[in-house]
């Protein structure tokens, strides 16, 4: 298939696994945010998902304090934030646009709908009608997005591009997530009951909180949070499962310049594959969060180098 | 002015082919009409069949008008029309061939030389190229209207990258989807296999000796005002659609990037300009086109469709004597009627013209999509005085015909049903000896009381067009 379309298909699936990842980790901050805790603590909360999204520079040209409403308003309608869910849902439908007769029509009209939907949301009206319900609405939009995919889209290669997008993102999100969330809970045991509730938010934002229950059937606690979200070989978000996918959907459209693409991709997977949780967290969880995060960015490039903008005319 | 109603006849009695429609409308109750237009109004904008409009803000769709009563030809009328188009489109392929060869229909003095060879749609760089099948317009777009009482008239040919096409499609979908009914009580002919058509006619055009060619479809990009519909039609043959900078010539090849390496490409349907097609050989600003292209197609690697150089027979200038060019080249009366057309470059035609303005339609020579032209009648003092300094300026860059009456048809308004004129492009497709068309085509309608102009552009709608078969 042509080169961009296939990095458009790549770049639709980003951005829409993007917003829903997006609408997830706003929507356990806003949850953790009801537990109470001091204002402090809760503001910590909302910086550091704008430290995360390295937004503070455009942040702080918008809003002269960090607070829930605020960073809600910044993070989900604001068109000036590229990196808001409004910004992400755009560029989902922009990527779409310009590949529409690659897409079915379903999915077409999923991803349209979707954007002219969201661009008839003000803040005003999303806060009134209660937030969650917009964060629902997203993941559902995702979702549904995701679904019409599976379920129209002939599996060839665009369908492989759409996954390895969808894959690539999700497991930079969960990372990211795990990241700025494992540091701002509390570890110790004697915090009591409100360790119950954080935790499990944010096991919820991953929808990971049954999923935990049945994979351990125990109390929560962090080492098994993490264990779960990157080991995981069976959950939809977890880091193990996003990279064995990648490596399938990398193999199925190798072509003859892809080889060291996929051997990073392969030595990434089989860290997971075979990694301990207690060695991570010796190592510091934070340091190897970081590290998979960079090899995650350097296999997107791969990729786009290898398939979706090739440099030179090799013929 | 009395104008031909394509539902009534002169007495206010039905139309025999529109008796059963007619009967059908005035049975179903408004309030299920109304329902029916705001759900095709909605599913066009799910869809996004929407166009930009150029002077507008950048990247602002916007939906064409969709009127639910349909234009019905009857198929006799057809007949006659669809012979009269396949005519008129072998004429032009020939005058095409002729005037990029041996220039006959100049030796004979038919056409003034310099009305060709000084037309700046005339190409110097397609001399002696020889097109696969000596086929130059493979998709021509030829607009009728009727007047008087009913006669058709060619009003232009498009031979350049006629569009359109794809609404014919969308709205006969969208007829069938709201009001199934309908279809079984009438013998509508089918379209939808344009698309199949087409790809048959691009893939019968490759260069020789390709016997499985690779077909695309050339965008300028996302934000062309007809980017819809050349998704569409690239989606509807299962080709791909590239942009120019997904292409590269190499050794006078034409390659796409994939994510396979450089796979070759035989035919491009494009749907770009001459100009833009080639920064190294037309315009150097242009980021659309794809550098070598040209000297690709000369040295026969490639096939372009349309032709380069087409314009120079569908030009304004040009179209006065196509009548002519039936004669001469077919040996055959004309079918079709041209209007009768004012050369302002004549001093005679010109002091006619501006004697007249007021009762003319004044159109520019390379103008296109209802921009650039004077409706004598429906305008005020100021525009006419306006044109007659561009005219006396430019002569040679007008032409005039009289003020058409274009029939009406019964249409949804704002008050209700009420007539509005149309026009009609059928398209017709040509490689080698064939020359095919689909039964219908895009009606458009003028949605302003008593306008002339149908441009999509200009605010106007389109209707379903159905061919009854016998």
């Amino acid at each position: 298939m042509l080169s961009r379309t296939a990095d458009h298909l790549f770049w639709m699936s980003r951005y829409m696994e993007r917003a829903e990842n997006l609408a997830r980790l706003l929507d356990v901050t806003w949850q953790m945010s009801l537990v109470p805790q001091s204002m402090e603590a809760a503001n910590r909360s909302w910086a550091g998902i704008i430290a995360l999204n390295s937004l503070e520079e455009a942040y702080a040209a918008k809003h002269a304090t960090v607070n829930g409403e605020n960073v809600l308003r910044f993070m989900t309608t604001d068109p000036d934030n590229f990196s808001s869910i409004f910004s992400c849902l755009r560029m989902a439908r922009e990527n779409a646009h310009a590949v529409r007769g690659t897409l079915t029509t379903e999915m077409w009209e999923t991803l349209n709908s979707t954007w002219l939907e969201a661009r008839g949301k003000s803040f005003e009206q999303i806060l009134n009608s209660g937030i969650t319900e917009y964060f629902e609405w997203v993941k559902l939009r995702s979702a549904l997005t995701r679904g019409t995919t599976l379920g129209t889209l002939l599996q060839d290669e665009s369908y492989n591009f759409i996954r390895l997008g969808t894959l690539l993102e999700r497991a930079d999100n969960t990372a990211r997530i795990l990241d700025v969330k494992y540091h701002v809970l509390p570890t110790s045991e004697e915090e009591g009951a409100s360790d119950f509730y954080e935790w499990g938010a944010l096991l919820r934002s991953v929808s990971a909180f049954e999923v935990y229950r049945k994979v351990y059937r125990d109390v929560i606690t962090p080492d098994r949070v993490a264990e779960l979200l990157i080991l995981d070989r069976d959950m939809p978000r977890s880091l193990h499962f996003c990279l064995a996918s990648v490596v399938k959907n990398l193999e199925l459209i190798a072509n003859s310049h892809s080889g060291e693409t996929q051997r990073q991709a392969g030595m990434l997977y089989s860290q997971l594959r075979y990694g301990r949780i207690e060695e991570i967290l010796k190592d510091g969880l934070h340091e190897w969060l970081t590290d998979f995060m960079d090899r995650i960015y350097l296999l997107g490039d791969g990729i786009s180098k290898d398939f979706l903008v090739p440099m030179s005319e090799a013929a | 002015m009395n104008f031909y109603n394509e539902m009534y006849d002169a007495d206010g009695s039905v139309r025999e082919h529109y008796k059963a429609y007619e009967a059908w409308l005035k049975a179903t109750p408004p309030e299920r009409i109304e329902r029916k237009r705001a759900e095709a109004d909605l599913a066009f904008h799910r869809v996004g069949i929407t166009f930009a409009v150029y002077g507008e803000e950048a990247g602002k769709e916007r939906l064409i008008p969709f009127d639910i009563v349909p234009r019905i030809i009857p198929s006799k009328e057809w007949k006659a029309l669809e012979r009269g188009m396949r005519q008129r489109v072998k004429t032009l392929n020939m005058f095409l061939w002729d005037i990029y060869h041996d220039q006959e229909i100049l030796k004979a003095g038919k056409i003034p030389a310099e009305q060709v060879l000084n037309n700046a749609q005339y190409r110097p760089v397609m001399q002696g190229v020889d097109v696969p099948a000596g086929i130059y317009a493979h998709i021509a777009g030829v607009d009728v209207v009727r007047a008087g009482a009913g006669e058709f008239y060619v009003l232009e040919d498009n031979l350049r990258v006629p569009s359109g096409v794809s609404y014919m499609l969308e709205d006969r979908k969208m007829m069938m989807r709201l009001f199934p009914e309908l279809f079984a009580k009438h013998k509508v002919a089918p379209v939808q296999h344009y698309p199949d058509m087409l790809l048959e006619k691009l893939r019968a055009v490759a260069p020789q000796g390709i016997s499985d060619p690779t077909v695309v479809v050339l965008t300028p990009g996302a934000y062309n005002s007809a980017y819809f519909e050349h998704s569409f039609l690239a989606q509807q043959m299962g080709v791909e659609l590239v942009e120019g900078r997904d292409l590269f010539v190499k050794n006078d090849v034409v390659f796409m990037r994939t994510t396979q390496g450089p796979q070759r490409v035989d035919v491009i349907y494009r749907r770009i300009d001459d100009d833009f097609l080639d920064p190294q050989a037309f315009r150097a600003d242009s980021a659309l086109g794809v550098p070598g292209i040209l000297k690709a197609y000369q040295a026969g690697n490639v096939t372009l469709s349309n032709a380069i150089g087409t314009g120079v027979a569908d030009d304004k200038s040009i179209y006065p004597y196509v009548p002519d060019m039936v004669r001469f080249y077919l040996g055959e009366e004309p079918i079709l009627n041209n209007v009768p057309t004012y050369m302002c470059r004549k001093p005679d035609d010109l002091a006619y013209v501006l004697d007249h303005l007021p009762e003319l339609v004044v159109k520019e020579v390379h103008g296109a999509g209802g921009y650039g032209m004077l409706v004598g009648p429906a305008s005020t003092r100021e525009q006419i005085e306006h044109f007659r300094k561009l005219l006396i300026a430019k002569p040679d860059g007008y032409i005039a015909q009289p003020t058409l009456a274009l029939s009406n048809c019964p249409t949804f308004v704002e008050e209700g049903i009420a007539p509005r004129h149309l026009d009609l492009r059928p398209f017709v497709l040509s490689s080698g000896k064939c020359v095919n068309m689909v039964p219908g085509g895009l009606t458009r309608v003028a949605l302003t009381k008593g306008s002339l102009v149908v441009n999509s552009s200009q605010g106007g709608g389109t209707k379903d067009t159905w061919v009854l078969e016998d």
